[in-house]
């Protein structure tokens, strides 16, 4: 049980900013800012929804705030840097920042050709190395007593194996 | 060799039964009455028009909207817009235009028409479009 604690205290520390959830991994980083409040409306960029619950910029500098007062007013007397800064305060992407895409797609099929190549390597390694001799029957000598016996046997003479065999002339056709 | 008798017993009682085909001309669709696109152009216009529109109606409203499948008539954003000016929510007003660029989709003219009807609006309330900010490319 302290043994637990104190890794997770050290681990907190050291590399990850939060092992756990509870709360008193939380007393316990009074540093910590970005807790997300799930029970509260969020901010978020979907352009099926455009209008968010929340504004994105929530806590307002003087200036943004000067900006905010002078949206009260006409809106013909903004500049255009003005109402983009109005914008942006509401609304972190537009539509266009949104809905474009990424080059992800690129990483996720080098990814998996990569590992799909490792693997190969393992497959090779194993069959030079793990696996034992092939049967043999397999050899020249037997297969080739093996065809002559299928030939004799008549093995599929419709459409198949003895098909293909000339009897006339003792050669394939 | 079924007697005649008992052939005679089973018609009479088929044709006992007779009339219950069902009538061919009745459809099982709803009979709800279908809201024309007046009254609905109407219905939304006078939401936005509501002179104590809250914010969170604004913003219900909208996403409402948007999630029809349809790009809304000048007539109900315009309402809209002005119901941003009445909040002063001019960000909310260029989301609206941007809407309605993406709701149109591969419809490239519905855009520049919605622009060219709204422009005494937009001129009026001096709200901005997206292209003349610069937000309508990435």
């Amino acid at each position: 049980m302290l043994a637990s604690r104190a890794l997770v205290r050290g681990l907190q520390s050291g590399f990850w900013r939060r092992v756990s959830t509870s709360s008193g991994a939380r007393a316990a980083h009074p540093h910590d800012v970005d807790v997300l409040d799930c029970s509260a409306p969020q901010y978020n960029n979907r352009p099926d929804t455009p209008w968010p619950d929340v504004p994105f910029v929530r806590n307002l500098s003087a200036e943004q705030k000067k900006l905010k007062e002078k949206e009260k007013g006409p809106w013909t007397q903004l500049t255009k840097e003005e109402k983009l800064a109005i914008y942006r305060l509401t609304h972190e992407l537009s539509f266009p920042e949104m809905n474009k895409g990424s080059k992800e797609w690129m990483t996720v099929l080098g990814g998996i050709f990569y590992f799909l190549g490792f693997t190969a390597l393992l497959v090779w390694w194993q069959r030079v190395y793990v696996y034992g001799d092939v049967p043999h029957t397999f050899s020249q000598e037997w297969v080739e007593k093996q065809t002559q016996m299928m030939i004799d046997m008549r093995v599929n003479p419709v459409q198949g194996f003895s098909n293909k065999w000339d009897y006339e002339k003792k050669q394939w056709k | 060799m079924i007697s005649a008798a008992v052939l005679r017993a089973v018609a009479s009682l088929t044709r006992a039964r007779a009339a219950h085909t069902a009538p061919l001309a009745v459809r099982c669709f709803s009979h709800a009455k279908v809201e024309t696109d007046e009254e609905f152009d109407s219905r939304w216009v006078t939401y936005f028009s509501k002179p104590d529109l809250d914010a969170w109606e604004l913003r219900k409203g909208m996403n409402t909207l948007i999630g029809y499948d349809l790009v809304p008539e000048p007539k109900i954003l315009a309402s809209a817009l002005r119901a941003c000016r009445r909040l002063d929510d001019l960000a909310s007003a260029i989301r609206i235009l941007e809407a309605v660029k993406d709701k149109s989709g591969p419809h490239q003219e519905i855009y520049p028409y919605v622009i060219q009807e709204l422009g005494p609006t937009l001129q009026e309330l001096g709200i901005s479009t997206p292209e003349e900010l610069g937000i309508h490319t990435v």
